[in-house]
């Protein structure tokens, strides 16, 4: 049982591994972002815990920022992938402007909120 | 050729309807000001009620000082000692508005003052929520819908009765904010496009800003996302309409100084965040099923489902543990208690003496919506046919609001726009049919058996005509030709929204929706009758029930109009015959008049944000004059203002709130026990009261001297005669008592200066012979 359920997780990484290898390269650009901006919100969270969470609003913009921009990343992959019925008349300047115009929205708010 | 002429008559069609849509939508908005001016006609433009008085305090202030003084304004005129930091505990977005407002028309030289800038600011912005609800029921349905849903807001009496001129109160803005916000939400989920997602989250910062209930909306949102989870309408537009907003909104709410670091911390918020998890986890699903073969993703299921409920299970003891262990499960004492409505009956007697928390009666209903009352079912019914995520929100929003409207009668104001929407939904398709019923009827009439070519107004027709025989061909035509409709009595402008699907459809259903000619008119005939009724009663609930300024009242007597000014007279002479620095003690619904009119420092006002205090004033006016006078005197207090309705009938007076001032006080001090007050479980002044009250201050106050008016001392508004009627006062004095008895203001008599020997008093009125003996050490209070 346990070794066709590892028999299978192995399968399952190995097709997930193919099926992204071939999504194009400007997505996978996107994803690293997202990556990137998760990351960098938990070390802020892994630092929170370890220092305390004094100037709260800081610690809240520092997280909500990484996240947001991930969040915002994320739209804009959604929006910008060819597979995807919904938006296919949508220019992907359009969809990269709106990225900029809501990235700025929400960096204004985080550095009045920073303290 | 022909197809060519009739796509040109087909947006010369358009062309028509949309200039008169927008003609339409510019006097519903002159509608929308002037039914709300019966209260500047009939009285004056006067600031009505308590709350706008604060309001407009703030505004005055911030006018006079500017933005920066006002965030960081505390004001040690209210809460005598403890005053309130009005920067931090205040919703900033209305006073903002009324401010920038006026500073915007007097930098153009229009010289407003700052008054008549607050009094109509509320029906200038009802002219923008009928605006945002045509633009919302306009994204649900249809244009022709969002008008008649436009009309019918600009009108319904439950949301003129908090916005009328002179209303200045958070929800003149809040509500247009509120319709707004939920506009730019259905947009981006009809068009996935990321700019009206910040849109959205923008005007949801205007709603934080503005009114404590943007909570409904926070919640309403994540609901409508989780029942669009779960029937399966799951759609990246879904997603580009919801996690922007959180991450958005939450920063945005959290800047605002009231709300703070509430917007993480209570429980509130964790809808949103809840939902935004869940959210994220089933998009990962669907991209997860969309790169890989159907065997794999099974697999991936299996495996995932093993692993991850047991992780969820162990998150999710965490986090219940974590909210379970506050209290009140971290909510607020006010939501608490629209979750559970017996909840502030039992915890919070502050919050259920106010009277705008009580449950509505069933009567409520039909004068605050009317006739929406009963076409809202009719547009539920119609949101489901075809069900689309614009109309499942929108249902799902007159759910939730007729829920919490049964459980605060302030709520109706919520259900208000919910139900205009619904009943213009309704409206607009029951209009549709019968026009359509006629127009496919008319031709058969009048012995006209050609179709006529220039009834093919729309596009789709075209394409119709290439699937269906000559015979449906013909009825199609007719009945897409709805574009060119009969004006109507009130002038609503249809248009069919040309989709092919809608077509398709409307080929089948013409079969069975076109109804006889003759039940047809008649059916619209009655709608309009039904109409007109609506704007009758709508206008009548403006002029005679809603616009009374409630700081001035009127009777019909035989001789003419009676106007009893008694309120600022009060206050006049307050801001007149006393010392700035003078403190003025009164139950707490005086608070906001008299710090605004009067401009004197007061012990409670209307916020009632601290229940001690309010209970230690309520203990004073429960207690016999001499404890009544040692706490007073603590509190450094000169003056007691106590409101007497008894002389003219006026129900609302001190006498009638006093059983509140004895429940709140004894919720504190035990001392003060409500049976004391308690005849036959009744609270009664005449002589069957119980020694506790005809001894203690608030009768004293509200009764000295009143047998002089009639000799009898006959109490209108309790109906009967006052029990004690010759007394005197010992520690207090009477200085002012207005023309019609309903405000009195008394002075706190100072200490004796010598307590032995004879004394000589130069006071002019009489005092009795029991002195104060042992005044040389002040009795705590507080024990």
């Amino acid at each position: 049982m346990a070794k066709t359920t590892a028999k299978d997780a192995q399968d399952l990484f190995r097709a997930l591994r193919s099926a992204y290898a071939a999504t194009p390269t400007k997505l996978k650009i996107i994803d690293l972002y997202v990556v990137f901006a998760i990351f960098t919100a938990l070390i802020q969270v892994v630092y929170m815990g370890i220092v305390g969470s004094f100037p709260f609003n800081s610690f809240l913009s520092g997280v909500l920022s990484c996240v947001g921009t991930a969040v915002l990343a994320v739209c804009l992959r959604i929006q910008v992938n060819k597979d995807n019925k919904e938006f296919k008349d949508l220019p992907p300047e359009r969809a990269f402007a709106d990225f900029v115009l809501c990235n700025v929205v929400l960096h204004l708010v985080i550095m009045n909120f920073l303290g | 050729m022909a197809e060519m002429e009739n796509a040109k008559g087909s947006t010369l069609r358009y062309a028509c309807g949309n200039v008169l849509s927008f003609f339409i939508l510019i006097l519903i908005g002159v509608l929308a000001f002037s039914i709300r001016l019966f209260s500047v006609i009939k009285y004056e433009s006067v600031i009505h009620e308590f709350d706008p008085y604060f309001n407009y305090r703030v505004t005055q202030f911030l006018t006079k000082n500017g933005i920066y003084d006002f965030w960081n304004w505390f004001d040690d005129r209210t809460w005598y000692p403890l005053g309130r930091v009005i920067g931090g505990t205040v919703y900033p977005g209305l006073t903002l508005t009324a401010g920038s407002l006026w500073w915007l028309l007097n930098s153009l030289n229009i010289p407003l003052s700052v008054e008549t800038v607050c009094v109509f600011t509320a029906p200038i912005f009802s002219a923008y929520a009928a605006w945002a609800t045509y633009l919302l029921t306009k994204e649900v349905k249809g244009t022709g819908a969002g008008l008649t849903a436009a009309v019918l807001l600009a009108m319904v009496p439950s949301y003129i009765s908090r916005s009328v001129a002179g209303s200045y109160d958070n929800e003149a803005v809040a509500i247009f904010a509120l319709i707004f916000t939920f506009y730019l939400y259905i947009k981006t989920l009809n068009t996935g496009s990321l700019f009206y997602a910040t849109l959205n989250a923008l005007a949801y910062f205007y709603m934080v800003c503005s009114w404590g209930g943007y909570t409904f909306i926070i919640n309403l949102i994540p609901m409508h996302v989780l029942l669009c989870i779960v029937t399966g309408r799951y759609s990246s537009r879904l997603y580009i309409a919801y996690a922007p907003l959180v991450v958005l909104g939450t920063l945005l709410a959290a800047l605002v100084p009231v709300v703070g670091f509430n917007a993480v911390m209570t429980s509130e918020h964790f809808a949103s965040f809840l939902v935004f998890i869940i959210l994220h986890v089933v998009a990962l699903v669907y991209y997860i099923k969309g790169i890989l073969s159907p065997k794999m993703f099974k697999v991936a299921v299996t495996l995932v489902v093993a692993v991850g409920v047991v992780v969820c299970c162990a998150m999710m003891a965490v986090l219940v543990a974590l909210v379970a262990s506050s209290p009140t499960k971290g909510w607020s004492g006010r939501s608490l208690s629209l979750l559970d409505p017996t909840y502030a009956s039992k915890y919070i007697p502050i919050i259920a003496s106010v009277s705008e928390h009580q449950p509505p009666t069933w009567p409520s209903y039909f004068m605050d919506i009317n006739v929406l009352a009963f076409l809202v079912p009719a547009g539920i019914i119609s949101c489901f046919l075809p069900l689309s995520d614009a109309s499942s929100f929108v249902v799902l929003y007159i759910v939730t609001s007729v829920y919490f409207s049964g459980v605060m009668v302030r709520l109706m104001l919520v259900l208000a726009p919910a139900a205009c929407i619904m009943s213009g939904i309704a409206l607009s398709e029951a209009f549709s049919v019968f026009t359509r019923s006629i127009k496919f009827q008319m031709p058969k009439l009048l012995d006209d058996s050609d179709p006529v070519p220039g009834d093919i107004a729309s596009a789709n027709s075209v394409v119709q005509s290439n699937q269906a025989k000559v015979e449906k061909h013909s009825a199609v035509d007719k009945s897409e030709g709805t574009l060119k409709e009969r004006p109507q009595k009130k002038s609503k402008k249809k248009e069919k929204e040309p989709l092919e699907k809608a077509s398709i459809k409307s080929q089948i259903e013409k079969k069975l929706l076109v109804l006889p000619l003759e039940s047809s008119v008649l059916a619209i005939l009655l709608l309009v009758l039904l109409g007109a009724f609506y704007v009758v009663h709508c206008v009548w609930a403006a002029a005679e029930a809603y616009s009374a300024p409630s700081i001035v009242l009127t009777s019909h007597n035989h001789d003419g109009l009676h106007v009893f000014d008694d309120f600022r007279e009060a206050y006049a002479w307050l801001s007149h015959n006393t010392e700035v620095d003078d403190k003025v003690a009164s139950w707490w619904d005086y608070g906001y008049q008299t710090t605004a009119m009067a401009n004197r420092t007061v012990i409670v006002d209307n916020n009632t944000w601290n229940n001690t205090h309010i209970a230690t004033v309520g203990t004073a006016m429960s207690s016999p004059e001499k404890a009544a006078w040692e706490i007073f005197n603590s509190l450094d207090v000169k003056y007691v203002l106590v409101v007497f309705g008894g002389l003219v009938g006026y129900p609302s007076d001190d006498i009638n709130k006093f059983l509140w001032m004895v429940r709140i006080g004894g919720g504190v001090f035990p001392h003060i026990k409500e049976p004391d007050y308690l005849r036959d479980g009744q609270y009664r002044i005449d002589s069957q009261a119980t020694p506790t009250m005809l001894n203690c201050l608030m009768y004293k106050l509200s009764y000295y001297r009143f047998v002089e008016t009639d000799g009898k001392g006959f109490d209108r508004v309790r109906r009967t005669e006052i029990g004690k009627k010759y007394f005197k006062l010992s520690h207090f004095e009477e200085v002012f008592t207005t023309h019609h008895w309903m405000v009195r203001i008394y002075k706190l008599k100072p200490p004796k200066n010598r307590i032995r020997g004879k004394t000589k008093k130069s006071k002019s009125s009489p005092k009795t012979s029991a002195s104060k003996k042992d005044d040389r050490v002040k009795k705590n209070p507080w024990r």
